[in-house]
């Protein structure tokens, strides 16, 4: 029966315990294997040649779309943990999508402030109201609010359970977010803007960019396992102050 | 402003906020390790008592 | 159902007077915009319909905290949670109360904006129409904000945080179906029938949504 092998081992890595153990033992290869695809794709970035019509600016596609990428498939990535919240109570995915929101966010911010570097030679300005850099913004706000939900709550399980409500309703709206930002751009296309449409990728730029891709990836994932570990440890570590503060207060009540 | 500032600054904003993402995941990993390693030389362990913290042995 | 309609439509014409407050600050909201960008009638009557329909997705996010937070604070939500009508009917019937108490005022308010805006007679029915159609999908996203946020002792700020980036699209189409009905080349149908569309989308989400919220908080 593979299917109820590959549920053992699912609930098995539920227990925190389990999941440190393999954290620990997994995330000094993972982040190994993601230094060197770095440094493979930052050597491979320099070294191609630049783009005949953009120049060398082709080169912020290396770091902007891999962070562009990275901050929705984030975003999946807390959706699926908030159903697990949701629907299974699975406790390691309180910890997953509470701790996926500050780096998703980071990533975020990359794309932004690269895509506004890169605007600034192409387009002439820092930031257009085009499609693509709105959405993305839109979805920044949304990692900050629930960043902010989370930090405003004292209590970790209900404002897991509640992150987890306004993370799927969220995610169902980005695709109408996406389809409206879309729409009102082409109703106010601004004349004066030229707008550069990604270059037809040659393979010269699909292996750095590739390579990046998959460094970035790993980044985050290597980046969310580590602060799920952090958060599993805070929480071990309130949950202990608070029984030593109950033993303490045991053990005078029983002199008395 | 020629080419060269706008990809030197990209990679350097991105070389930045990702280092403070690495940085703080570190150091927040760090700081909680030695709370785990204060309460438990204080002789606070889980119900669960585990033998040897096996996740503690990197500090 | 109906009970509970009328009481909460009661208590949000009676008490503190949410509905009326909306109205003011809306007002407020749409008449200071003159004197930011100045008294050219030519340039308001040419943003009009955007500033009067900021002014409302503004002032629907003003009385959003106060949806859920009432209940929990004299305990009938507990009430509403123990009912044996689904959560979400309730949650539902309660949107419909705070749409008619805060939303529709806001409708009515409208037209009187749109003159003070120097907008065309035909400009000011596009912009009344689309507030009419698309308010309650504020209401309904912004339910969810409500019942996220209701544990929360300041919640009301966090609300509109998380409620605005949602209500973009409400905002995009109702701005543009406006702005179709004057501008000759655009036609009104399609933003106009997915505006429609968005509402009762989020019709069926926030209700859903908000309940599943509010079962989560109560525990």
């Amino acid at each position: 029966m593979p299917e109820s092998l590959a549920i053992t081992k699912f609930s098995d890595l539920a227990n925190p315990t389990r999941f440190l153990g393999l954290a620990a033992r997994i995330l000094p290869w993972m982040a190994g294997i993601t230094a060197i695809l770095f440094a493979l794709g930052l050597y491979l970035t320099f070294s191609s040649e630049g783009d005949y019509q953009q120049g060398m600016t082709v080169r912020i596609m290396y770091v902007h779309v891999p962070a562009a990428w990275l901050s929705m498939m984030c975003y999946s990535v807390m959706a699926v943990s908030a159903i697990g919240t949701l629907v299974w109570r699975h406790p390691l995915a309180d910890v997953s999508h509470k701790t996926a929101a500050p780096i998703g966010a980071a990533f975020t911010l990359i794309a932004l402030a690269t895509g506004s570097l890169w605007g600034k030679p192409m387009w002439g300005t820092w930031w257009v109201w085009d499609a693509r850099l709105t959405s993305v913004f839109v979805l920044f706000l949304m990692y900050l609010g629930l960043i902010a939900l989370n930090r405003a709550m004292d209590d970790p399980g209900k404002a897991a359970r509640v992150s987890a409500v306004l993370i799927l309703v969220g995610f169902v709206n980005i695709p109408i977010i996406k389809f409206s930002v879309d729409w009102w751009n082409t109703l106010h296309q601004p004349a004066s803007v030229i707008r550069v449409d990604g270059p037809t990728i040659d393979k010269e730029f699909l292996w750095p960019l590739l390579i990046m891709a998959i460094a970035f990836t790993l980044l985050f994932f290597t980046l969310h396992i580590a602060a799920m570990r952090n958060e599993i440890w805070r929480r071990r570590v309130s949950a202990q102050r608070r029984m030593a503060a109950r033993m303490a207060g045991q053990t005078p009540a029983k002199e008395a | 402003m020629t080419h060269t500032f706008y990809i030197s600054a990209s990679y350097i904003v991105a070389a930045i906020v990702i280092l403070c993402l690495i940085g703080w995941v570190w150091l927040d990993g760090r700081a909680r390790q030695r709370e785990l390693a204060e309460l438990e030389a204080s002789g606070i362990r889980r119900r669960s008592a585990r033998p040897a913290p096996t996740d503690g042995a990197a500090l | 159902m109906t009970a509970l309609l009328l009481r909460d439509l009661k208590l949000s014409i009676r008490s503190g007077g949410g509905a009326l407050i909306g109205v003011l600050f809306f007002m407020t909201v749409v008449a200071v915009i003159p004197f930011g960008v100045g008294p050219d009638l030519n340039l308001l009557s040419r943003i009009g319909p955007a500033i009067v329909w900021i002014g409302a997705l503004l002032s629907a996010l003003l009385g959003l905290d106060r949806m859920f937070q009432t209940d929990r604070e004299d305990g009938s939500l507990d009430l509403l949670l123990m009912q044996e009508h689904p959560l979400v009917l309730t949650v539902l019937i309660k949107c419909l109360a705070h749409w008619l108490g805060n939303g529709l005022p806001l409708v009515i308010a409208s037209p009187l904006l749109g003159l003070f805006m120097n907008m065309s007679e035909v400009a000011i029915g596009a912009t009344m129409l689309t507030l009419l159609v698309g308010t309650p999908a504020l209401t309904f996203i912004g339910a969810v904000g409500a019942a996220v946020a209701v544990a929360l002792p300041r919640g009301g700020l966090l609300v509109s945080i998380l409620v605005l980036p949602l209500a973009i699209p409400v905002l995009i189409f109702g701005v543009s179906a406006s702005y179709a009905a004057v501008e000759d080349p655009a036609p009104f149908m399609p933003p106009f029938l997915i505006l429609v569309a968005i509402t009762m989308f989020f019709a069926v989400i926030g209700p859903i949504g908000a309940a599943l919220a509010l079962r989560n908080t109560a525990d």
